[in-house]
């Protein structure tokens, strides 16, 4: 007698803690081998993009804020550098200088997050209680410099918002100084640990020729052993001035990937002592009246100097006919923005291209002929915001 | 290749008829195709040894409704070997149906469900063209320019039905657009106005 056999769904998600957001996943069993992932996506959809078309360029800044919100100065880069190279403006070098230490100091924020995590989703409770408390002095320093912890909105177009406030240059190095340990006592937990081994070893293989199909970026594609990061290989502000290294896996499994984040956090480290040994002391945004706003000081003197603080917060800067594609290097890959201004103080279209989403769709190229168990492992190590997945 | 100019000159030769329009801005070559050829030059450019642009970065839309021809469609691919970088585009109308890229580049999957379902661009042979990021039932295309911001419908959870309803946007205050554009340009005073009617006469 023959017993027919059916293939189990499985809803995982949205409201599951490993699916590191609102993902729905639906899985597809055969016993504990999983068959087929099709992730749902958009249940954190905002409309970002037409928001976006909506407002003028510097009401859009803090939109970008919301995409990866574990990492957002990375984004408003792209934005800033994409306004600046429509407009032909030139960033001062220290605000060049600020606009890297942040970015980089994003980058350790979203690796602590994701290593941690990630450990959290295999068994690791501790790393999470240890990197967690990193992140809130790196916080810290983002309140320090824009005002909040998250979601800081300061990139502009032609610099940043406002100076450093005194003593957070030498704060920041002496966090530079002291954190090295603490990556230390991480990879003490995890690098040589057996579970953890035993969890992402050869899990979640990508070859080098897929991870180029799938439109893979960032540590997704370096985990494979392709040399690419943007801050290299199209440096811009002054990552040609820095010397770093660029982390690259062997296998392109989740192991890999976490070692290169790892690697990546040191590296960061290292850029953030070099930019806050070569800043001096100077303007911190550009000069241009027509697109910066005036200092506080003049408003009570001078009458042009209040008819362009009028215009700028109510108009906004105009900014002429073009289309640009400009990307960055995001903690998660590459974070692009596909600008089309028409002349007006709005965008015409503003494309977000977000790393996480052509990661997430090759969900089920992954997890094909993987246990259930190692869902999370995979989910966690394509390092998934739901912020910008969605947008 | 090395430099962006022998790149257009070289895309320019190989594929003469097939491209409109290209030229060079910030650092990237921009060109304009036909509707026909798209896999064509697609598939030149990913296999061609001078070119080897082997990643599609992304792919999206943009709606002029004024024009004759609605949609643009925008493809970026990026080469990592010759580091460059390059936007293609064409003009399509609003019902018209354009060939999918996933059986070139798989990742283009879920990027043509995204134009689907944010411009409602239909593709042909593409195997799963559902919404992506938009509600289960939604209608719509939420990034067409005469899909209002604040949209149609709210959701909201109806404890008589025991369910979550749609209903009718309700809004206490309406979202207002104020034009600040115009005085920028400052006051045209009485006499310029004269002049240019004197001149015209």
């Amino acid at each position: 007698m023959t017993k027919k056999i059916k293939n189990l769904n499985l809803n995982f998600g949205p409201q599951h803690p490993a699916a590191h957001g609102v993902l729905r996943l639906i899985l597809e069993l055969d016993g504990e081998v999983v068959e087929k992932a099709d992730p749902h996506i958009g249940l954190l959809h905002r409309g970002t993009e037409k928001l976006i078309e909506n407002k003028t360029y510097m009401q859009a800044v803090p939109y970008f804020d919301r995409l990866d919100y574990v990492a957002p100065m990375n984004q408003e880069h792209a934005f800033a550098l994409a306004i600046e190279k429509i407009l032909k403006i030139e960033v001062p070098l220290r605000a060049q200088y600020i606009r890297v230490i942040f970015c980089e100091i994003g980058r350790i924020l979203s690796h602590i997050l994701n290593v941690t995590t990630q450990a959290l989703d295999v068994g690791a409770l501790t790393p999470s209680l240890w990197g967690f408390e990193e992140r809130e002095t790196l916080m810290t320093f983002y309140e320090r410099a824009s005002g909040s912890r998250l979601h800081a909105n300061y990139f502009r177009a032609g610099g940043v918002h406002q100076d450093l406030p005194a003593g957070l240059e030498d704060d920041i190095l002496k966090f530079c100084d002291s954190f090295p340990k603490i990556i230390n006592d991480l990879e003490n937990l995890l690098t040589d640990n057996r579970i953890f081994k035993q969890r992402n070893v050869d899990i979640g293989i990508v070859t080098k020729s897929d991870a180029l199909d799938y439109s893979f970026t960032g540590v997704m594609i370096r985990g494979s052993g392709v040399p690419w990061d943007l801050r290299k290989s199209q440096p811009y502000d002054c990552y040609d001035q820095l010397d770093f290294k660029i982390p690259v896996g062997k296998n392109g499994d989740c192991y890999d990937r976490y070692l290169c984040r790892i690697e990546e956090m040191k590296e960061s480290i290292s850029i953030i002592k070099q930019c806050l040994s070569k800043m001096e002391k100077g303007p911190i945004k550009s000069q241009d009246g027509k697109i910066t706003p005036p200092p506080k000081k003049e408003l009570k003197q001078s009458m042009e100097a209040l008819i362009h603080h009028f215009k700028l917060f109510t108009e906004g800067y105009r900014v002429p006919k073009d289309e640009i594609y400009t990307a960055v290097e995001a903690p998660k890959g590459e974070f692009g923005v596909y600008l089309i201004s028409d002349g007006s103080s709005k965008p015409y279209k503003c494309k977000i291209r977000a790393p996480g989403f052509s990661h997430l769709q090759s969900m089920d190229y992954l997890i094909k002929g993987h246990m259930l168990a190692d869902v999370p492992a995979v989910l966690g190590s394509l390092d998934i915001v739901f912020g910008e997945v969605d947008r | 290749m090395n430099t962006l100019i022998e790149l257009e000159k070289k895309i320019n030769s190989e594929l003469t008829t097939k491209i409109d329009q290209s030229k060079i801005l910030h650092n990237q070559l921009y060109i304009d195709i036909n509707k026909e050829d798209l896999i064509d030059v697609i598939l030149f450019l990913k296999t061609n040894k001078d070119t080897k642009f082997r990643q599609l970065i992304d792919i999206t839309a943009v709606d002029y409704p004024e024009e004759l021809q609605r949609f643009k469609m925008i493809y970026l691919l990026l080469s990592h070997e010759f580091n460059q970088r390059i936007i293609l585009s064409y003009y399509i109308n609003e019902n018209e149906v354009i060939n999918s890229l996933t059986s070139i580049f798989p990742s283009a999957n879920w990027m043509e469900r995204e134009v689907f379902d944010m411009y409602g661009v239909n593709f042909k042979d593409h195997p799963d063209l559902r919404r992506i990021l938009t509600d289960y039932g939604f209608e719509g295309h939420p990034l067409r320019k005469d899909f209002p911001l604040t949209g149609h419908t709210e959701v909201r959870y109806s404890e008589e039905q025991k369910k979550v309803i749609n209903e009718t946007v309700k809004l206490e205050q309406n979202y207002r657009n104020f034009d600040y554009e115009s005085p920028w340009e400052g006051t045209r005073y009485i006499k310029e106005l004269t002049e240019d009617n004197d001149k015209k006469n």
